[in-house]
């Protein structure tokens, strides 16, 4: 069904009872083309691209548990494309000019929001650091500038700007065009388009083993619900990729680490934009239903347990108590923890592995929900093609024996 | 946030008393015969297991001195801590 003026008046005048479910519940056929393990936003994706930009429909997405329910409906939505490196630009921005038409594209309203982004830097490094990034990007054609403390605080009312407090703003590197758009809309959105196209989504369904032939390269794979044949293989979960990916005997450079994030309760709109604050690991806006978002920090240690430790919430609360006084008497609703695959040079890993026929697209660490549609786009040219897009090139697993990283440790840090 | 047991404090303190230290037991391989796979995966890769996890700690506030640690990443549950140059407690 599609959505317009017309089908939403019409389903006002008839109380809301003759809206389908979004995409078919389908069940396991015995094999597939390609297969995709993880039903979040970038596993979801990339099934809708693979369907409608090169045509291979007949694909399944495995999830094991809700889809959206992992990093997808986890992170603090925040989209922005302002990274230091060219090959970081590229896939960045590619990104962004997909996010600016998404809702038109998929017919359903993920509310990208581009309300500006601010980076707020507290000394002179961090401050040599952005504008360093904001001439990079200028360069590269991304959007982005510097603005100084009494700006910052034009564009964000209530920031604390005052020099006297424990992390002064110095002044911000703002994009604009950054900003925020739902992440539940976005898993939806890329489900419902893609099951339209054809593309199996089948949920509750866990992938316990990858099957491989006398080549050794992929030939199925072994879910909770049967065993499915398969010669094309994408693992598409994030933190749970060393796992996956350890079933057919892959290693990667990958540690999986939990990262936090909080909601307050509602308020009227006191915050237009994002701000973030790489240095004490906090960032905050307003979603559309008026909690104030907060993003936290990692523990310390590897770990899949989805929670964190209290004082990593407590450190960046601090913080955002001194940066926004106005948070200091809100109650915080809820506190959870997702976990993010985070590699030696915060750069994702997209392309080949060592095994014939398995495919990865992991890696992106605290900042992957940003990348949503551009990382599906590319990761389904890889494996239509099974070559990599020029885009996702650099981004291969080779470069960890060739050496050409693309260290994005300020840019990416902890806060997206 | 843990409790950790020093093995040479012979306390369980808190974490913040500790710093992480990344996967333990790996073995520096001579870098003028390694091969670059070799290297390579001493350098960047690491098991990242979902279960028991043998990592280090540095006991940065107390004693100051690093040692091993057997973590079940599931439930972050500390399974064993042991000395440097102690083998890894057999699998539970």
């Amino acid at each position: 069904m599609k959505f317009s003026f017309a089908s939403l008046a019409r389903q006002a005048l008839t109380g809301h009872q003759g809206w389908a479910p979004q995409w078919r519940s389908a069940d396991l056929k015995p094999a597939y083309d390609v297969v995709i393990v993880g039903g979040g936003g970038h596993g979801l994706a990339t099934a809708y691209y693979l369907a409608k930009a090169y045509g291979v429909t007949n694909v399944a997405v495995l999830e094991k548990s809700w889809l959206g329910g992992g990093n997808t409906g986890r992170n603090t939505t925040i989209v922005r494309s302002n990274y230091l490196w060219e090959a970081s630009e590229g896939i960045y921005a590619h990104a962004h000019e997909l996010w600016k038409t998404l809702a038109e594209t998929l017919n359903y309203n993920v509310m990208f929001s581009p309300r500006g982004v601010l980076q707020l830097a507290h000394n002179r490094h961090e401050e040599a650091a952005l504008k360093r990034q904001i001439h990079a990007n200028r360069l590269a054609g991304v959007e982005g500038e510097w603005v100084t403390p009494e700006q910052a605080k034009a564009f964000c009312p209530i920031l604390n700007v005052d020099p006297g407090i424990r992390y002064p703003v110095r002044g911000a590197a703002l994009q604009r065009t950054g900003g925020t758009a739902r992440h539940d809309a976005v898993a939806w959105g890329f489900a419902r388009a893609a099951s339209g196209l054809g593309v199996d989504i089948v949920e509750n369904c866990e992938v316990v083993a990858i099957r491989r032939d006398a080549a050794g390269a992929v030939s199925g794979v072994e879910t909770t619900r049967g065993a499915i044949a398969t010669k094309t293989l994408g693992i598409v979960v994030a933190g749970h990729s060393s796992v996956v990916a350890g079933m057919a005997g892959v290693r990667l450079p990958i540690e999986s680490y939990p990262l936090q994030a909080l909601v307050s309760e509602p308020l009227k709109p006191v915050m237009s934009c994002v701000a973030m604050s790489n240095a004490v690991h906090a960032y905050m806006s307003q979603s559309d239903k008026g909690e104030l978002v907060i993003g936290a920090g990692t523990d310390a240690y590897v770990s899949y347990s989805q929670t964190g430790g209290l004082h990593i919430a407590a450190a960046t609360l601090e913080a955002i108590c001194e940066l926004f006084p106005i948070a200091s008497r809100l109650r915080m609703m809820r506190n959870w923890g997702g976990i993010v695959d985070t590699t030696p040079d915060r750069s994702p890993i997209i392309g080949k592995t060592p095994v014939p026929g398995l495919f990865v697209n992991c890696g992106w660490g605290t900042g992957g929900y940003k990348a949503t549609p551009g990382s599906g786009n590319l990761f389904a040219h890889q494996l239509a093609t099974g070559e990599p897009h020029p885009i996702a090139a650099p981004f291969a697993l080779d470069r960890f024996r060739s050496g050409a990283l693309v260290n994005e440790a300020t840019a990416a840090a902890v806060a997206h | 946030m843990l409790l950790i047991r020093c093995p040479y404090c012979e306390m369980a303190r808190p974490e913040a008393e500790f710093k992480y230290g990344g996967e333990a037991h790996l073995t520096r391989p001579d870098p003028n015969v390694a091969s670059d796979a070799q290297w390579t995966d001493y350098l960047y890769f690491r098991a990242n297991p979902k279960g028991e996890h043998g990592e280090r700690w540095r006991h940065a506030v107390g004693c100051g001195r690093f040692f091993n640690c057997l973590r079940d990443t599931a439930s972050d549950r500390i399974l064993a801590t042991y000395k440097i140059g102690e083998p890894r407690p057999a699998a539970r």
